[in-house]
């Protein structure tokens, strides 16, 4: 039977069929879909699905659930995999016991994120299996398989699914999901569960040795597939592997072409491939793993093979590919002309459609009440999440990465900047990785405003709960944090909650948190207007009346409800009856639609 | 069965993905291969998007710029935005109402007048366009506008209609399937 699947709801059949007990993960576009898709259907399954505080903990939680014999999961976006580092350098040398599956999903091109860095490195650096999928097919027979793997090689496995992956759909043919193992508990074995260094010397030493029964074991794999043809070669990975394929049938070349799922790659398949061509060109997306295994290999068994690629500048090092890339890049190794792209010039003429707060989004009045209090001039760090796109506002002067706002803000105080310094970060992201910044703001005793932008769920990469709304990723009850209470705790001196959609008010106790002499926290609390939305909660919307001056204030407040029409304020289909352009209209022309 | 691709393209919240998802499992029901690719994550929030759906595909999900049989769009500015993927000789479907971006209602830019938008495409292939907002309300909702273009696409599909409308009774829900037949019908009439 064929399903038609996206990536993520493959890799979630995967799961299933690969008899997994424990998935864990933090969401992150693209990897979220699969902890979404699985928390509802977990208790049918017998699974334990959860929505973890940050990526480090979801990993350590699969590490623990996989030494209790049960087969696991941790999932997460890629530069997660930099939050879950810790344990993962280590768990290469204690291994696992149940199979244990670490899906790091990469974002080319940065669709949704602030870097494009390449997973397979990290599993180069951690000396463990990283399997590539170039479609959804392979992304669930992969992680399928990956559980065995895991098991006889007493290794973690990493599954590196790309945007292009995880947010692609194809008609995927399904197996068996078969009966649950029962799990066989924790087994106490130090030598190999406590990484003392007298434990890990010899760990490591195994560690090394694993490389090769690693490699042996994924050579014959179904995913790496070695034609041999022409004496002109493509050796392509993962989804760079259709693209190229498409390409040359396209461009109607008898090419040899490897194509490579499965790191460390087979040296046996690209060596073959090496002694065959006279001419090689290797496309793969972001970094050169490929090429600079292959340009050993060439080293040593061709060394006259001329080699193309990224060390060619003919393939990328950033970005996507895609066919267009692929086609014109493999048609310079034949000698065939490239194409150009094609483009309408008349396409200038439409406006930029950049992605925005949504109407009525209170983080929006949020922004504003923080820069009335704070001024223009004020220090604004910001962090991860849909309030990033207030960088417009004035209100985001810096962005790293999850939970940053509050330790680079620290950082700039101690730095010597003088001027007042005003955070923000979502809900979801304080929990993740913000309480540490704030625990050691209070410590250092900083002199800085936090905001926490309690929006009650984790919006961005599409409303997953967490530890303050209340629910798990099943949809159970379970207790909610509460924020005022627990920054109190950390050390905090002023604490104080606001209601964005009541303007004035807030204004007001951002003013009071900049006056406090050492470190504030104000939590700007207010739904999601989208999960709002969906939980039938609505408000009547505005309109604008004739008392308009034209001013264009209200514009100014950046709402996509609010237009102008050449003299006069509207206000369009879009709203959602928030409030707040009435609280800044001067002339007090904004009323409710009755 | 001669392969297809489609671009859809449209404003986040449209329900691009909805049409792809309806094409997809038609083409899985008729046993023909079929790859999509869809946005997901920041660039939904209002920002411009774009899908592409490969049926009879068993290789990149992606269709190449310039590559797309069919462009359907569900805002007119976005079919321009796209209109380099449309294949020369292809066909583009556009519903001309206009969703104004927030560079447009604050003022920033201007929105430019439909047949600016269109006039491109006719010279790259041909053009239907038609008012798919307003013939959703007639079936009864805005939100059936995406399905008042499935309706004008499904005359370029190589699937059957049946299988087409049992896919779109699986993905709707099921107090909306009327009014979602009906607009899928209307659609259909836009285009001879």
């Amino acid at each position: 039977m064929r399903e038609y699947l996206l990536g993520n709801v493959a890799i979630v059949r995967g799961i299933l069929e690969g008899g997994a007990g424990l998935v864990a993960g933090y969401p992150g576009t693209p990897s979220s879909e699969i902890i979404d898709t699985l928390g509802p259907i977990a208790g049918e399954h017998g699974l334990h699905v959860e929505w973890s505080v940050n990526e480090k903990v979801a990993l350590e939680v699969a590490i623990g659930s996989s030494w209790a014999g049960t087969r696991s999961v941790a999932t997460m976006k890629h530069v997660g995999l930099n939050v879950a580092a810790d344990p993962l350098m280590t768990l290469a040398y204690l291994g696992v016991d149940g199979g244990l599956l670490i899906v790091s999903a990469d974002d080319p091109f940065c669709h949704s994120s602030q870097n494009e860095q390449d997973s397979r490195r990290y599993a180069q650096f951690a000396g463990i299996p990283c399997l590539d999928p170039a479609d959804p097919q392979e992304a669930k027979d992969m992680t399928a398989y990956a559980f065995d793997l895991s098991e006889r090689l007493n290794t973690p496995v990493m599954l590196r699914p790309t945007t292009r992956v995880s947010h692609a759909r194809a008609d995927v043919a399904l197996g068996e999901i078969p009966k649950r193992f029962e799990p066989k508990g924790f087994r106490k074995d130090p030598s190999r569960r406590v990484a003392l260094p007298i434990h890990a010397r010899p760990l490591h030493h195994e560690l090394l040795e694993r490389q090769d029964a690693i490699r042996r074991e994924l050579e014959g794999m179904p995913w790496n597939r070695l034609e041999l043809r022409g004496d002109m070669g493509i050796l392509a990975g993962g989804i760079a592997g259709l693209y190229a394929e498409e390409a040359a049938m396209d461009l109607g070349l008898d090419l040899s072409i490897l194509r490579i799922g499965t790191y460390p790659p087979p040296i046996e398949l690209m060596t073959r491939l090496v002694e065959h061509v006279s001419t090689l060109m290797v496309v793969e997306e972001l970094e050169p793993v490929l090429e600079e295994e292959v340009e050993r290999l060439a080293r040593l068994h061709n060394p006259d093979l001329r080699m193309l690629g990224k060390g060619s500048g003919h393939i990328p090092r950033e970005g996507e590919l895609g066919l267009f890339i692929a086609r014109n890049s493999i048609a310079t190794i034949a000698g065939l002309p490239m194409r150009d792209l094609p483009r309408l010039e008349e396409a200038s003429i439409v406006p930029p459609r950049p992605p925005a707060l949504c109407p009525g989004c209170s983080h929006r009045a949020t922004y504003y009440a923080m820069r009335k209090a704070f001024g223009k001039g004020a220090i604004y760090p910001s962090d991860i999440g849909c309030y990033t796109m207030g960088v417009g506002m004035g209100t985001v002067d810096t962005c790293l990465c999850m939970g940053a706002s509050i330790t680079v803000g620290t950082g700039i105080r101690f730095g010597g900047e003088e001027l007042p310094i005003c955070c923000s970060l979502g809900d979801s992201t304080f929990l993740h990785s913000g309480i540490a910044g704030l625990l050691n703001a209070a410590y250092n005793k900083a002199n800085i405003t936090v905001t926490i932008m309690d929006n009650s769920t984790t919006a961005m990469t599409g409303h997953q709960p967490h530890p303050g709304t209340g629910y798990t990723a099943s949809g159970d009850t379970t207790a909610a944090v509460d924020l005022e209470v627990l920054c109190l705790a950390l050390g905090a001196g002023s604490v104080e909650t606001a209601r964005p959609y009541n303007l004035g008010e807030t204004i007001e106790v951002f003013r009071r948190a900049r006056d406090h002499p050492g470190l504030s926290v104000v939590i700007a609390k207010e739904a999601c207007v989208i999960g709002a939305r969906r939980g039938g909660k609505r408000r009547l919307p505005f309109r604008v009346t004739d008392e308009c001056a034209g001013c264009k204030v209200c514009l100014e407040f950046g709402c996509p409800a609010i237009e102008f029409d050449g003299e006069r304020a509207r206000i369009n289909a879009l709203c959602t009856g928030c409030g707040v352009c009435a609280e800044i209209c001067p002339s007090n022309a904004m009323e409710v639609a009755k | 069965m001669t392969p297809i691709d489609v671009t859809i393209v449209g404003v986040g919240g449209q329900g691009v993905i909805l049409i792809s998802e309806v094409l997809g499992r038609a083409a899985a029901m008729a046993g023909v291969p079929v790859r999509g690719a869809e946005t997901h994550g920041m660039a939904q929030r209002g920002g411009s998007v774009i899908n592409h759906t490969r049926i009879g595909s068993k290789l990149s999900p992606m269709i190449a710029e310039g590559g797309a049989n069919v462009l359907l769009a569900l805002e007119p500015a976005e079919a321009l935005r796209f209109g380099h993927f449309l294949s020369p000789g292809g066909v583009a479907i556009v519903n001309t109402a206009p969703v104004h971006p927030i560079t447009v209602t604050t003022g920033a830019c201007a929105y430019p007048d439909i047949e600016s938008l269109l006039a491109p495409l006719r010279r790259v292939g041909n053009v239907w366009s038609m008012n798919a907002t307003a013939l959703a309300l007639q079936a009864g909702t805005p939100q059936a506008m995406n399905v008042v273009m499935l309706g004008a696409l499904s005359r370029y599909l190589p699937l059957p209609e049946d299988l087409l409308l049992d896919a779109l009774k699986e993905v709707v829900p099921p107090k909306y399937l009327d009014v979602n037949l009906t607009a899928f019908r209307l659609g259909k009439a836009e285009v001879q």
